[in-house]
């Protein structure tokens, strides 16, 4: 599709949006009563819910004495992209992106805190519109936090690809992953400025890689600021009754 | 920044699928007027001035113009012209027009890129006052109509202050768009209106297109209706109705053809009717005859001569043939065009017709392609005009007339003049010929240039090896260089250096872009293109003798026989010892005396040569003929005044082998280094059907000889049947083209070599990554992988290869576009669309200099029939290269009638005259002439000398000076030889003289 322009030259994308702007974040905290953590965020329109139970303890023969394991569930629900199709759990595509959530937020958990233990998370995409790992670990890192598990710091992800081969963008929608170029999807700590989690969904030339992966991380970083508004606002909620919304003012 | 709305955009396709995309509205979408305040954007930003000046008597007030996109379509000449500024162009409009014209869209592109006209793209569908939802119920038109008027209002009520006010225009050509906006206060007239309102540019006018969209008027219509997109798409659909493009024929104005998918030949359309309006080029929807009705093409040649403006038309059945149904073979799928899928009309260069009223306004162009109708236009400036070359473009095809209706564009200069007929030549080839722009020089090395001890760290000391190059007389763009000498083991090492031009053209620069969109240096007769500036293609990268310069070597380890041991490639710096022209090397090998180096290595080259290329015969490689020939100009009036064959010597063809060596050597290297992105060349192997024409004409031979010429010895050498062409393999088709040689006709041969130049198909290049392996194989060469590497000063495929290579082995980093499949393919395309046009330009200037060669002389030359046609033979004559036509029977109803009478003999393809035949390939003798009773279009004439034929054929200038039989000459437009295309072969180069 090299006659699409990704970027026009006024500078926006296809949806309006420019080069260096993320999609509309919006998200909650505490949606369930029966897990220990659940999260809910919408990223655009890829929508995910993630609920986390844990640290309870771990069977025998997984049981770890170092540190907790991390059990982790993704699945996409079928009335979740354009045409609906029945998604088994367990499928390929599901087991890879299981391995690669765990991966990041074991990053972002304080392993060492909870041995012969384990966590569970479970993440369900109920709408993809792209960019749905990052949704995910979005969602998971407020699930995580709602669930009172002690974590290094917010792990956050975000997409960046190459507009029109040359321009980086960043939080990159469906209609641009298919019609666009490589996507780079990047778990980072921001704080630490550690990165978690890479990936590339094609090769690209590694001239591009520096200002894409910049891209990427700065994306992180304006994630980490609407997680952690977020997750301020959700206590400041919880603990009206207790006049906790004054609390460090 | 985000206004943090989204709308849902749903539309449903195939098996109905609910697509829901995001729609940001922002507010930091400014208007682009130096006028406001309220946007806060930068100045540069500002594009629509403060105080626009009127021009205009509808409206004599500060106004903004607003296009709606049926102006911008239709109407896209008169924007070319800088008269109307400060425009807004909504971003509705700009998509619009991509989607319905691409290059009414490319060319928009460009008049908004002009910074002096003050034109304002503005995103109307992501502000959030502008944008609007489509409504239930109304069409996608509609709604970006009302876009359009929403954002017209937009500016008329924004660009408000207590005092001034600068308004909004709105240009449509849409009735109903314009009442609306009417309704709803806006300022809005016509394009037409707005135009003819602007007093100071009255020949503005000319430039409107003169489409109306009103249904067909009361005339009656000539052609069918075209069929509704609706109906086509079903059509194509249930497969009643296919698609392809629609090609004119050259010789027919009532013949086509077209290429459909599924069919292995091309898909005859005849007749007026069957035709429909279509122009060479178009897309077009086509209804194909159920196979009893099929037909052969029409064996005759046909000029549209008409000189009537009316919608009168000729009789044409005529010139149909009749069906019969018994000769099978030669039927073709035969079909009619119902509808057009998409024009490709582009703009035509030609002239006026002459109009004998006075001061009429209604004009027929002719365009000089012979593929495009005439066309009618409207213009004011006849006068001005009638001795000029000209631009139009094409505006409608309306039912009842005859011709399509355009408008003029502008004007090239005048006619004859040498300086314009190469600029129509350069336009009609879309050849780019603008002198470089400052930023492209901008990268060229600074004078003095200097080689510095980087540079020669990094590459292989040559300079004290003997190389030598060879070319043609008086070239400038040496790009190659030799040589060979004997190694201590007794092997020899044979070298190729050729100009390493991408070392100073580094990509993605201004320079590199210009050259790849060049893409080749045009040669015309007394001009050339260059692809990069002269200081690059005649100096820094030319291998001049004796001066230290810059290569890419492709160094072989070979013995006596020619077996290559090891190759290796690497960047060097030679000093060439000697640039030798084709003939002087000839003279040093053959001298017995010359015993020095330069002689020693030539000589070795040569033997060398001659294995390479009796091997590469031996496995498949055709040797096939294009007559080609040189002018010689006069120095201070440019007009040719001699003209002689090419020659080629023994060394233009060791050169050539040494080229294929290292393209192939150079091919396999880069293939296996990037077996997903090398640029490669292949020659096709053609279908079948295309080696028709030649199996006939071998086959036809054999009856030809009852020819009364060549009977008696007929009957002593040739009995059977004629030569049989076997054309299953490339390898079968070279020895059958070797055996069939007729020793009273040396130039037999060469006429079949000349044919089957003509079935080739175009060698292309292409990314290895997107084709499969067995399709790299070169069918010409019958090499298996192939690429240009040799020619970089000239050509910019081998500027991508010289890059690649250098990455191979380490020399040079790659970049990005480099390895991008998608990208590189796209340069492929555009390469091979220039080197096809660059070859078609380069015989259309051969054919202008034969033209002017003739002027105010008459020539009696040899020539053979090429073809026989039903009311013409077809002539070649060698000597200059060129083919003409001798018609044998008037058109009828014109009353131009011999007093003999020719028949023609549709089995054996011949015409017979009294007890004189002509088959195709027998000699003629022909008188060239130019008529230049018509000074607007002069025509080159061939008349018969011998065979004489009383009352047909003209008498010998030498026996009879007065008498000529003939007072209408009949005329013939000249045209060149070898359509086909395969360049490698027949000549690895091509220089300017």
């Amino acid at each position: 599709m090299s006659g699409h322009d990704l970027i026009s030259e006024q500078g926006l994308r296809l949806d309006g949006r420019r080069a260096n702007e993320l999609r509309r974040i919006q998200c909650k905290l505490g949606v369930f009563s029966q897990p220990d953590g659940s999260a809910y965020l919408e990223q655009g329109n890829t929508k995910v819910l993630a609920a986390v139970y844990g640290p309870h303890q771990a069977a025998a023969k997984k049981s770890n004495h170092e540190e907790v394991i991390v059990n982790c569930q993704y699945s996409m629900a079928t009335f979740s992209t354009g045409e609906r199709k029945n998604r088994p759990r367990g499928d390929r595509k599901s087991q890879e992106m299981t391995i690669h959530l765990r991966q990041a937020l074991s990053a972002a958990i304080k392993l060492e805190l909870y041995p012969k233990s384990q966590i569970d998370i479970f993440i369900e995409v109920l709408q993809a519109d792209g960019g749905n790992y990052c949704a995910s670990i979005n969602a998971a890192t407020l699930a995580l936090i709602d669930a009172g598990i002690a974590l290094k710091e917010y792990v956050c992800a975000c997409t960046a690809s190459l507009a029109n081969g040359d321009i980086p963008m960043m939080d990159i929608s469906h209609l641009e992953e298919v019609s666009g170029g490589p996507t780079l999807t990047v778990a980072s700590l921001p704080n630490s400025h550690r990165i978690a989690f890479m990936e590339m969904s094609q090769r690209f030339h590694l001239d591009h890689l520096p200002k894409v992966l910049k891209t990427a991380l700065a994306g992180c970083k304006e994630v980490q600021v609407i997680l952690d508004k977020a997750v301020r606002e959700h206590l400041a909620h919880v603990g009206s009754a207790g006049d906790w919304q004054n609390v460090g003012k | 920044m985000l206004t943090n709305k989204i709308f849902l955009r749903k539309t449903k396709r195939g098996n109905i699928l609910k697509i829901v995309r995001e729609h940001y509205l922002r507010d930091d979408i400014y208007c682009g007027s130096e006028f406001c305040n309220d946007c806060d954007h930068e100045s540069h930003d500002k594009v629509l001035s403060e105080q626009p000046t009127s021009k205009s008597r509808l409206y004599p007030f500060p106004h903004y113009l607003v296009l709606d996109t049926n102006a911008v379509l239709d109407h896209i000449d008169v924007f070319e012209e800088d008269v109307l500024t400060d425009i807004v162009v909504l971003y509705t409009v700009l998509d619009e027009v991509k989607h319905k014209s691409s290059s009414v869209y490319k060319k928009f592109r460009e008049v908004i890129a002009d910074k002096s006209r003050n034109i304002y793209i503005f995103v109307n569908e992501h502000h959030r006052d502008t944008y609007v939802a489509r409504q239930p119920g109304e069409s996608a038109n509609d709604r970006n109509d009302r876009a359009i008027r929403v954002a017209t209002k937009w500016y008329d009520n924004h660009l408000k202050e207590t005092k001034r006010r600068v308004r909004a225009v709105l240009l449509t050509d849409d009735a109903d768009n314009k009442r609306k906006a009417l309704e709803e206060g806006i300022l809005v007239c016509s394009a037409a209106e707005y135009v003819k309102s602007l007093t100071e540019h009255p020949t503005l006018q000319d430039k409107l297109s003169h489409k109306n969209y009103e249904t067909e008027s009361n005339k009656v219509a000539i052609y069918p209706p075209h069929l509704t997109p609706t109906q086509i798409h079903q059509g194509i659909k249930d497969g009643v109705l296919h698609q392809g493009a629609f090609a004119a024929s050259r010789e027919n104005y009532l013949e086509g053809s077209v290429n459909v998918e599924g069919y292995e030949k091309f898909v005859l359309v005849q007749g007026r009717d069957g035709l429909n309006r279509a122009v060479d080029g178009d897309i077009v929807a086509i209804e194909i005859f159920p196979e009893e009705k099929w037909t052969a093409p029409s064996e005759i040649i046909l000029q549209d001569d008409n000189e009537n403006p009316d919608d009168n038309l000729e009789e044409e059945a005529n010139f149909l043939p009749q069906i019969k149904p018994s000769d099978s073979a030669d039927r073709s799928p035969t079909g009619k065009i119902v509808g057009i899928i998409r024009r490709k009309w582009r703009q035509y260069c030609g002239i006026l017709q002459p109009n004998f009223l006075q001061g009429a306004t209604r004009h027929i162009f002719v365009p000089a392609e012979r593929k495009i109708p005439k066309i009618r236009i409207e213009t004011r400036q006849a006068e001005q005009l009638n001795m000029q070359r000209i631009i139009v473009a094409i505006d409608q095809w309306p039912r009842h007339s005859r011709y399509p209706k355009g408008h003029f564009v502008r004007a090239l200069g005048p006619l004859g003049d040498k300086a314009t007929e190469n600029e129509v030549l350069l336009l009609e080839h879309d050849v780019p010929h603008s002198k470089f722009s400052e930023e492209v020089l901008s990268f060229l090395p600074k004078l003095p240039w200097t080689i510095t001890d980087d540079d020669i760290a990094c590459r292989v000391d040559l300079r004290d090896i003997c190389i030598c190059s060879v070319d043609p007389p008086g070239c400038t763009d040496i790009d190659d260089a030799l040589h060979c000498r004997r190694l201590s083991n007794g092997n020899l090492e044979v070298g190729v250096h050729i100009a390493d031009v991408s070392h100073f053209i580094r990509p993605g620069n201004a320079l590199d872009k210009e050259a790849a969109l060049r893409a080749t240096t045009v040669y015309l007769v007394d001009k050339r293109i260059d692809m990069v500036p002269e200081l690059l293609s005649s100096n820094l990268c030319s291998l001049r003798g004796n001066e230290v310069r810059f290569a890419f070597s492709c160094i072989w380890e070979v013995d006596d026989e020619a077996n290559i041991l090891h190759t290796k490639f690497h960047k060097s710096i030679i000093e060439s010892k000697k640039a030798m022209t084709y003939e002087e090397a000839q003279l040093i090998i053959d001298d017995a005396s010359q015993q020095h180096d330069i002689a020693t290595s030539l000589r070795n080259l040569n033997k060398l040569a001659k294995i390479l290329k009796r091997r590469r015969i031996e496995s498949g490689a055709l040797v096939l003929a294009s007559p080609e020939i040189r002018f010689q100009i006069d120095n201070e009036t440019h007009d040719p005044i001699e003209v002689e064959a090419k020659k080629m010597r023994e060394t233009n063809s060791m050169v050539e082998e040494f080229m294929l060596l290292a393209n192939v050597s150079v091919a396999e290297k880069i293939e296996k280094e990037f077996p997903e992105c090398a640029m490669l060349r292949r020659h096709p192997e053609p279908p079948q059907t295309n080696f028709e024409p030649l199996v006939k004409a071998g086959r036809n031979q054999g009856r030809n000889l009852r020819c009364l010429f060549f009977l008696s010895l007929a009957i002593i050498l040739y009995g059977g049947p004629g030569f049989e062409i076997e054309t299953s393999t490339g390898r079968k088709l070279a020895i059958s083209l070797d055996e069939a040689v007729k020793t009273d006709n040396p130039y037999f041969n060469t006429m079949l070599r000349i044919l089957a130049t003509r079935c080739m198909m175009q060698a292309v290049y292409f990314i290895s990554g997107t084709t499969q392996r067995p399709e790299f194989f070169h069918y010409g060469l019958a090499a298996p992988i192939y690429t240009h590497f040799t020619s970089p000063i000239r050509r910019y495929a081998d500027i991508i290869v010289h890059r690649l290579l250098a990455a191979c082995i380490g020399a040079d980093s790659t970049y990005p576009e480099l390895l991008d499949k998608r990208k590189t393919s796209a340069l492929c395309n555009n390469l091979n669309y220039r080197n096809r046009m660059a070859q078609y330009a380069g015989r259309a200037s051969v054919a202008l200099n034969t033209h002017l060669f003739f002027k105010g002389r008459t020539q009696e030359e040899e020539g053979y029939v090429l073809f026989v046609r039903k009311n013409a033979l077809q002539v070649l004559i060698p000597k200059f290269g060129l083919e003409g036509t001798i018609y044998v029977s008037g058109k009828k109803g014109q009353g131009k009638k011999f007093d003999v009478k020719f028949v023609y003999n549709e089995e054996e393809h011949t015409q017979q005259c009294g007890n004189i035949v002509f088959h195709s390939f027998d000699p003629v003798t022909v008188r060239l002439s130019l008529d230049t009773s018509n000074v607007q279009h002069e025509k080159l004439v061939l008349q018969l000398v011998k065979p004489y034929i009383e009352g047909f054929s003209v008498r010998s200038i030498t026996e009879e000076e007065s008498n000529q039989p003939m007072d209408e000459p009949m005329p013939l437009a000249p045209k060149r030889k070898t359509r086909g295309g395969r360049d490698d072969n027949v000549k690895s180069k091509k220089k300017t003289k």
